[in-house]
This record gives C-alpha cells, structure tokens and sequence, in this order.
C-alpha cells in the first residue's frame, strides 16, 4: 500500500511579507494587516451594534475586563513562567483601591482609577515578590491562596466594609465613554503586549521561563527582571479591578472571588496560550457563553471546567495557534 | 486540658483531610487539586445510599468508598494520564476537575443544611473534665489506625513497596518492572478513597456543604506544603502544627482567623523555606 503523510507549507504570501515585499502590493499589505484591522474594526463596532440590546453592550465591558485579565495571566505563564493562578488578587487590590480614593478621599474616577491601577500595581508586586524565587506548582498554590488570604483578613478585621463592601462609588458620566475606555485600554494592552514580549526585554523574559540559570549567568538580574513582568500584569489586573469597582458601582468581597482567577485561564488555555490574541478570542467566546448560561448558575462553572479539562487534554495548541497556522499554511498529501 | 484535646482532634482531622492529598503527591508527582472535590463527592454518594438507597450505614459506607476510589482511578486512566508531567497543565487540570464536581453538586442541589450524615456512634463523654463526643474519639482511633495501616502496607506488601519504589526514584523502578502508570492508577485510587474515609468520618460533625470542598482543599495544600510536599511524617508533625495553632487562635483570638491562619501558614512556609519542614527538593530521598 502506497504510503503518505500530511505535510504543511507555508503560503507564498506569508513567505512574502516577511521581508521588504510585504508593501509591494495591496495583497500582501491586507494579508498582514487584514487580521488586525478585523479586531480593531470588529471590537470598536461592538458597542453600537448591541444599541439594539442594550443588555449585552455591558457584556461588552465584561469581555474586555476579562480580556485585559487574559493577556495578564498568558503574559506572566507563557512569557515570563509564573503560572498565577490568582488574577483576582489583582482585581480586589485595585477594586478596593479605587473605591477607597473615591469614596473616602473624594476624587474623581479619572484620577482615581490611575492611582489606584499604578499604586495597586505596586503593593500586588510588592506582596508577591517573596516569592518571585519559588517555581511551578509552588508559585501557583501561593498565589492562588492571596485571593482567598485577602478576603478572609477582610472579613476577619472588618475592614473596608467588611462583608458589606464599599458602595456608593462614581459611575461613568456616560455609556460611550465607560464602554470605549475598557475596549481601547484592552486594544491598547493587546497590541502593546505583542510588541513588548517581541522587544529585548521579552527575549530576557523568555529566557527566564526557559532557563533561569543561564540568564543569571549572564549578568542579568532574574528577580528583577521578574519583578518588572509582575508589576506590568499587576497594572492590567489593578487596571481592570479598578474598572469594574466604577461599573458595579461598589467594591465588595466578590473582587476577590473565583471568576476572576479561572475565567482568565480557561480563555488562556482555550484561545492557545502565548499567543496573547488567543486570550481575548477565547474571552470573546467564554464571557457571552456564561451569559447565555446565566440562568443555570453555578452550572456555568461547571461548562468552564469542563470545557477547560477537555481544551488542556485533547487541543493544548488552543484556537489561535490553530487558526495561525491555517492562515499561513496550507496542507497536503505527500508521498513517503 | 481542653486546649490538648480539641488541639489532637483537630490536628487528626487535619492529617486525615490531607493525607490523600499527600499520599497521591508523593507517589505520582500529580498535585491532585480535586482533593476537596472527591472529599464531598463521596460523602455525598454515602448520603444517597443511606437515604435514597435505604442502605444500612456500614455497606453504604463501603460502597462510597469504592465509588471514590474508581472517581479517582478513572479521573487518572483517562485525564490526567494524558497530561501527566507537564505540571502546569496537572494544576489547571487537577483544578477544573475539581471545580467541575464541586459546583456540579451545587448546581445539582446540594445547598443549604438539609444533608447530614449520621454519626458511627451519636453521644458524649468526659475526659478530665471536658466533654467530647464519641464521633471524635472514633476520628482519633481510625486516624491512628490508619496512620499504622498506611505504614505497614508501604512496608510489608508488594504494592505498597512498589508504590515507595516509583515515589524514590521512577526511572530504576520501572527498570525492575514495576508500572508507572499502574501505581499512579493505585495511588490516586489510595488517595481518593482515603478522601473518602475523611469525609465519612468528618461529615456527621456538621452538614454536608459544598463550601467544604474548597475548605478541604485549603486545609490539604497548607498541611502538605508546610510538612513539606511529598513528606509524610511532615505531613503529620504539619497538621499537628496548624491544627493546635488554630485551635489557640480559636480560643485566644476569634473564631474567624482559624482559615486565615492555615492561609498565613502556606505563605510564611513557602516564603522561608519553600521545601518545608522535612522536604528535601531536588534530592533523592524517601517520600513516602
């Protein structure tokens, strides 16, 4: 019998626009860009589509929270190797930080969404930096016990509320703004996430996941270096609890909760993981899909794990890494 | 007196929560983040037998045991087996899993305080002047039991030395014959069913809540990481540690900083020495 395989072959188009040829005609230039432009184009219309369900525009603000948290959580995993499995320390730290300047020291939200996003981002990396040194499965139970940790001082102290919460926060003076301040913010990490990782400094980050070791052999210091990727996915993380503490209008006990940590994940490990888009598209499938099943209630939950379990054992590459390659390759029957 | 008492039940409870849990690390390396899941599961399987099925309790008891065991075997063969290694994918795996099961029973209705099981023995007695119930003196006595039972079957049983010869070092065991993947099979199947026992012997203190599961779950990674992850008796000396300190906090401070101190614990261990009291990473020493 006449054997043969499934060999794959790069488009000439992708071979093309990988070097100066890539501006040499409108086919090659939307071939690169096409893509892009669909994302930007799509997520920017998304609010006046949903004029006619005004429901879902702010299932809008949700995936692009959710996104922001995504590209964190596959940032520090894939590119740095810190697997933190809890996002929602982030949202609570800077949830509770913006509610705490804009309620008791009476700023506005455009100031105290930064202040809290940028001073979030210094205590979450202060509080993880003792353990930047542990690896693997370590890392990932210290941080996912913060979320928990956080909330039950907060309970326990009776603090900020305590169980109550802190209510009474600014809302957005109008609906446009509330809803492209989180998409640009998002398109804006997004795309300058992809540049980062792809910059010097996200070489030496790799080279940490990689091999710690040698980075250090080369003079670089790795603790720093790690520090640094913490503070920047704080600042998203901070950034999107910050948001959404001005959206519901009310920073509670719930900032600390579950969603925030595995949502995130389950996006990362279904949209394929470091690829960064990946995570947003699997936020744009998983956060609509949770609200369709919003009636089931913690039936939700149980549709994620089992979505997550079945993306991790049977397609780990995950849907962006899939759709890449059919875009840039193409299949075809060889003979052995 | 007092303080001695509910500090040793306490500290069993502990152990009994978390020795599954270290019991399946130490073996197969597969952090087995559906602890807590299997720990309410079967209890919850028990209370279906005994008040669905009408079994009488021992069989019902048997039974839910053996469905963990089989839960934990299968959650092997056909999960984790496949992603096995790779630590993070176990994690996020192990995690889901659990999570799956959990909030599948919440949304299958088990909510509110409807669902309790029975105590072994119901009633109370006295010892030097304190009064505790024969259920936790039962805890005490199966704990230990167990403790011996574990130690003698890693000792003097052919699987049992198969078991300790994969968690010492995998590569010259399987050389001799011996199955990676049977013994991780048996390992969570051990681990699972002893998730099981826990929750037999430790539900009828309260009701079966699916909070718990998560409860479990905490309590299992902080004794573990703090006794040292994969090391047995630091697993006992760990939960003797964070049971008798919760036990003071209760008495000393207020009754809601007893999860934050098992939570504080985790994070000071791993901060100080991440390998905890009696764990040796990176070295070729005895695990189980």
């Amino acid at each position: 019998m006449e054997m043969k395989r499934k060999e794959r072959i790069d488009r000439g188009l992708k071979v093309r626009t990988e070097g100066i040829y890539a501006i040499s005609s409108f086919k090659e230039i939307a071939y690169l860009i096409g893509p892009r432009l669909l994302l930007i184009g799509g997520v920017m219309l998304l609010p006046l589509i949903f004029e006619v369900a005004p429901y879902w525009k702010r299932v809008v603000n949700y995936m692009c929270v959710y996104a922001i948290l995504a590209i964190a959580f596959d940032f520090l995993a894939n590119y740095v190797g810190l697997v933190c499995l809890g996002g929602a320390l982030f949202v609570g730290v800077g949830g509770y930080l913006t509610a705490i300047f804009n309620t008791y020291l009476s700023l506005p939200f455009y100031l105290s969404i930064p202040f809290a996003t940028v001073s979030g981002a210094c205590i979450c990396t202060v509080i993880i930096l003792p353990c930047l040194p542990l690896r693997g499965v370590y890392f990932a139970i210290v941080t996912l016990m913060y979320p928990i940790l956080f909330s039950r001082i907060i309970e326990a102290f009776n603090i900020f509320g305590g169980t109550n919460g802190i209510s009474g926060i600014d809302s957005f003076p109008n609906q446009y703004l509330e809803q492209y301040l989180i998409i640009i913010v998002m398109l804006v990490v997004l795309f300058g996430m992809r540049r980062f990782v792809n910059e010097d400094v996200g070489l030496v980050l790799r080279g940490i996941k990689d091999n710690d070791q040698s980075v250090r052999a080369s003079g670089i210091n790795v603790t720093h270096m790690k520090c640094m990727a913490v503070f920047i996915a704080s600042l998203m993380g901070c950034f999107a609890g910050a948001y959404i503490s001005h959206l519901y209008m009310f920073a509670g006990l719930s900032l600390f909760a579950l969603d925030f940590s595995i949502i995130p994940i389950a996006a990362v490990v279904m949209g394929g993981g470091g690829t960064l888009v990946g995570a947003v598209i699997g936020c744009f499938i998983l956060v609509p899909l949770s609200e369709v099943l919003r009636d089931f209630g913690s039936f939700r939950i149980v549709i994620y794990s089992v979505t997550l379990t079945g993306f991790i054992v049977f397609k780990s590459e995950g849907i962006m890494v899939y759709l890449q390659r059919k875009y840039h390759q193409f299949e075809r029957w060889a003979k052995i | 007196m007092e303080i001695l008492i509910y500090g040793i039940t306490n500290s069993i409870i502990l152990s009994l929560m978390s020795l599954g849990f270290a019991l399946v690390y130490s073996i197969s390396r597969v952090p087995n983040f559906a602890h807590g899941a299997l720990y309410i599961t079967s209890g919850y399987i028990v209370w279906l037998l005994i008040n669905k099925a009408g079994l009488p309790y021992l069989p019902s008891v048997l039974l839910g045991l053996a469905a963990a065991s089989l839960i934990g075997a299968l959650m092997y063969r056909f999960i984790i087996m496949r992603i096995r290694g790779m630590e993070i994918s176990e994690i996020i795996g192990t995690y889901a899993i659990g999570l799956a099961m959990i909030e599948g029973l919440r949304w299958g209705g088990l909510r509110g305080m409807t669902y309790t099981l029975p105590a072994f023995v119901s009633g109370s007695t006295e010892i030097g002047g304190v009064s505790i119930d024969y259920q936790r003196i039962i805890i005490i006595i199966t704990g230990i039991l167990i403790f011996i039972l574990l130690f003698l079957f890693t000792r003097y049983n052919r699987i049992g030395l198969a078991l300790r010869g994969i968690a010492q070092d995998e590569r010259a065991a399987m050389m001799l014959g011996i199955d990676s993947d049977m013994t991780a099979i048996i390992s969570l199947a051990i681990g699972s069913g002893l998730a099981g026992l826990a929750a037999v012997l430790l539900l009828p203190l309260g009701n079966i809540v699916v909070e718990q599961g998560y409860n479990v779950l905490i309590f299992a990674v902080a004794v573990c990481v703090i006794g040292g992850l994969g090391s047995w008796g630091g697993t006992i000396v760990a939960s003797f540690i964070i049971g008798f300190a919760q036990i003071l906090t209760e008495k000393y401070i207020s009754s809601h900083f007893v999860m934050v101190v098992a939570l504080l614990a985790i994070v000071v261990t791993l901060l100080i020495k991440p390998s905890g009291i009696f764990g040796k990473q990176k070295q070729l020493e005895e695990r189980v």
